[in-house]
């Protein structure tokens, strides 16, 4: 270092630096708020030749298959769509964030609770001229979903896929197993599996999420689809005999589930159904993507859950329905509404199914003449239900499901004796987030 | 500092090298006569730039925010908008307290965590550094070695561990045969043993941290005190013992300090294992459940991190006591 005779270091043009380094460090404090501000893509701001979308579609087949609905439309309406993408976890973390902030005209989102908690909190914008045009595509089941607390519609459906247990055709035709279609038939199948040294029922809920599955599909089972809805909306009690009875039975099944399920993905318990040492999966319909082979993709087949009461029998089907909403102050509201009604077209839903034949389409007009057997098993079970359910932290307060009930559920599989103290719990805690 | 003197700028014109450019250059300056201040306008907005900017960045992204999440504490808020926020007094806390059935476990996980890394890492770090300080062959080699989880992310740690872990694939279960049906070990989901086997992967990377900062301390070890202790006959064990030991405790404060830490801020290990689920529950872990995701318990979570800072405080503030102490004495 250069010394001045005083012993401090040189200033002269080190100072000069220094300042810029001081500008440079100003500019980045001015750019934090900045940053954080510009989440969708401030850069077509009011051009109306472009519609904005907030994609969560990170996934190499949805993306691309989204990116040829957005051609398609381009196509027919001369609009370009500019596609904001985010990773899907980090996407559903941010949402509250970003529709705080300037989100993109469009956005990917989920039907239910969900959709109807943003909508009541003002952060969308009711798209009931979209659902006069698109209507007629939908069943009435698909626009209850699409409605808000307030009756307004606020969602566009693309596709959906219902949640059964699924089984390999050639073990059961080898073993010589039947579907089962109530409870009795369920649990003599599980015990018949187990003596042929078969996993009766593969498991995973290292994720927290696919143990809801298995709750959601006992309790509409024991307590039909109306108790599911009361018990999800916080207004049934936790504590209530019927959903002791719900976790008595599902006590019964756990034996005959997966060892380890809360160190297991959801993945590898696909793998042991796929590698046939085990005999059923309940999970939906993506259960086919871990099915790389295509022989045996083939042999993937699904049964609705048995019945467990003859007053209920199997009549709700639970299907998660994904699609669009729009935000709160759109750039471009024409553009987007016209993208709306684009997607709610049977043409756009083809376009998708095409590219990811793992779901199937939410409106009814869609033409199922290419859909696989899987696709159109799947088709009939969700277009014959009486009533549809989301998912568990698709139909209640995802605060609740995941704070609460996604550790609760992963003390109940590893430890079932200890269910009172459990659902007691549960209910404290429900009480206070309900409230709040 | 204050002793600056104004033609400091002139002493740092190139040598009288050559003569008159030097002195061209001088006049050019023109430092004004009789202007005897200590520092000029441009330095003292220089300074002011200096010290205000950090401050005011410092103050809004440490203080404010610390100030608001401790505030945050006594209300519900579901993160949208200002006017959702209520104010509810002590009712975060007595839910916490009482109702979280998550919140106990995490606590204790935290000083599990600490009391673990004091007890396993460390003295094997001091262990391996007092082995290394002999130059023995090969010592950089396994300074390497040791070193080499340090500088690795915990996030690939968390990755790395999985794979050895995984009760299905695993390295472990594959080679023991422990992933059949009947003799099953559930390393990740299995709440008596997962938190250990995470403290195994945390203390892999942790004993090469406690080894490097013993080898630095073991540096500094004056060489005449081997010497001396040599002399008067005491084995190997007992200069360790009485006079190497005793010169660390520097070091040793360091340790302990970074440990603490350590255990306090525990995180990302966990969140990749399995997301703090039962048994691995951590503070840390509770407040981003809370906050992160799409409706959230703002103030419940804030409550939870204020919990986390009175904790880090209770153990802050007496070591800092000591050390003013310390310097005070001195």
């Amino acid at each position: 270092m250069h010394l001045t005779p005083s012993g401090l270091s040189v200033p002269g043009t080190s100072r000069r630096t220094l300042l810029r380094g001081i500008g440079g460090a100003a500019a980045l404090g001015a750019g934090v708020p900045l940053l954080s501000a510009c989440g969708g893509s401030g850069s077509s701001a009011g051009d109306s030749k472009t519609v904005t979308v907030g994609s969560n579609a990170s996934d190499a087949v949805p993306k691309k298959a989204f990116a040829e609905i957005y051609a398609a439309f381009k196509k027919q309406s001369g609009l370009t769509v500019d596609v904001n993408t985010k990773d899907h976890n980090t996407f559903q973390e941010q949402i509250n964030s970003y529709l705080q902030g300037t989100p993109d005209d469009v956005f990917h989102w989920f039907a239910g609770y969900r959709m109807q908690f943003f909508a009541a909190k003002g952060l969308a914008t009711s798209i009931d001229d979209v659902w006069d045009k698109i209507g007629g595509n939908f069943p009435d089941a698909m626009k209850k979903l699409s409605q808000g607390e307030d009756g307004k519609s606020y969602f566009v459906p693309l596709y959906t896929y219902p949640w059964a247990l699924f089984y390999r055709k050639s073990v059961f035709q080898e073993k010589g197993y039947e579907v089962p279609t109530t409870w009795d038939q369920l649990i003599a199948l599980c015990k018949q599996m187990q003596k042929d040294k078969l996993v009766p029922i593969a498991f995973g809920d290292k994720d927290a999420w696919p143990a809801m599955g298995t709750f959601d599909q006992l309790n509409f089972r024991t307590n039909g689809y109306d108790f599911h809805v009361e018990l999800m909306a916080g207004k049934a009690s936790w504590t209530d005999a019927k959903v002791r009875k719900v976790f008595d039975l599902w006590t019964e099944l756990l034996p005959y589930h997966q060892e380890g399920a809360v160190g297991r993905t959801w993945q590898d318990a696909a793998q042991t159904l796929a590698s046939k040492k085990a005999g059923m999966y309940l999970l939906g319909t993506f259960v086919g993507q871990q099915f790389t082979n295509k022989a045996d993709l083939d042999d993937l087949d699904f049964f609705a859950f048995p019945e467990i009461d003859p007053a209920f029998g199997q009549d709700t089907v639970e299907a998660p329905t994904d699609g669009f909403m729009m935000s709160k102050a759109p750039k471009n509201k024409a553009g987007a509404v016209k993208l709306m009604e684009f997607l709610g077209t049977p043409e756009a839903e083809q376009i998708y199914l095409k590219a990811d034949p793992n779901v199937v389409a939410a409106s009814t007009k869609a033409d199922t003449s290419s859909y696989s057997p899987l696709q159109k098993k799947a088709y009939d079970m969700i277009s014959g239900a009486k009533s549809l359910t989301q998912f568990m932290d698709r139909d209640s307060r995802p605060d609740f499901t995941s704070t609460v009930m996604q550790p609760a559920l992963q003390k109940f599989i590893r430890d079932p004796k200890g269910v009172d103290s459990l659902l007691s719990s549960i209910e404290r805690q429900k009480k206070t987030i309900f409230a709040s | 500092m204050t002793t600056t003197p104004t033609e400091s700028p002139e002493a740092a014109t190139p040598p009288p090298g050559s003569g008159p450019a030097a002195k061209t250059s001088t006049t050019a300056t023109k430092v004004p006569q009789g202007h005897r201040r200590l520092l000029t306008r441009r330095d003292r907005l220089t300074l002011g730039l200096m010290a205000g900017l950090p401050t005011i960045l410092h103050v809004a992204l440490v203080w404010v925010t610390a100030l608001a999440s401790i505030l945050l504490a006594f209300t519900t808020w579901d993160g949208i908008g200002f006017d959702s926020i209520k104010w509810v007094g002590l009712h975060n806390f007595t839910e916490l307290f009482t109702n979280n059935p998550q919140f106990w476990p995490a606590v204790e996980h935290n000083i599990v965590w600490f009391v673990a890394l004091i007890l396993i890492p460390t003295p094997l770090g001091l262990f391996l550094a007092v082995q290394l300080d002999k130059n023995i062959r090969f010592s950089r080699v396994y300074q390497t070695a040791f070193f080499l989880p340090v500088v690795m992310s915990l996030a690939v740690i968390g990755f790395v561990w999985q794979l050895i872990y995984n009760p299905d694939t695993g390295l472990i279960n594959s080679l023991i045969g422990a992933n059949e049906p009947g003799h099953y070990i559930d390393w990740i989901g299995d709440p008596d043993l997962n938190l250990w086997a995470i403290l195994i992967a945390a203390s892999w990377r942790h004993t090469g941290y406690m080894m490097i900062l013993y080898l630095a301390g073991l540096k500094g070890v004056d060489p005449s005190l081997r010497e001396a202790s040599a002399l008067d006959g005491a084995n190997e064990w007992q200069t360790f013992k009485n006079v190497i030991f005793p010169t660390l405790r520097p070091t040793n404060t360091v340790v302990l300090v970074v440990t603490i830490i350590e255990a306090l801020r525990a995180f990302d290990l966990v969140f990749v294992f399995n997301k703090g689920a039962e048994g691995t529950e951590l503070l840390s872990i509770l407040v981003t459940n809370n906050i992160i995701g799409e409706s959230s318990r703002i103030g419940y979570g804030s409550a939870i991190a204020v919990v986390l800072l009175v904790i880090s405080l209770a153990v802050i503030i007496p070591y800092l006591i000591a050390t003013f102490r310390k310097e005070r004495r001195a």
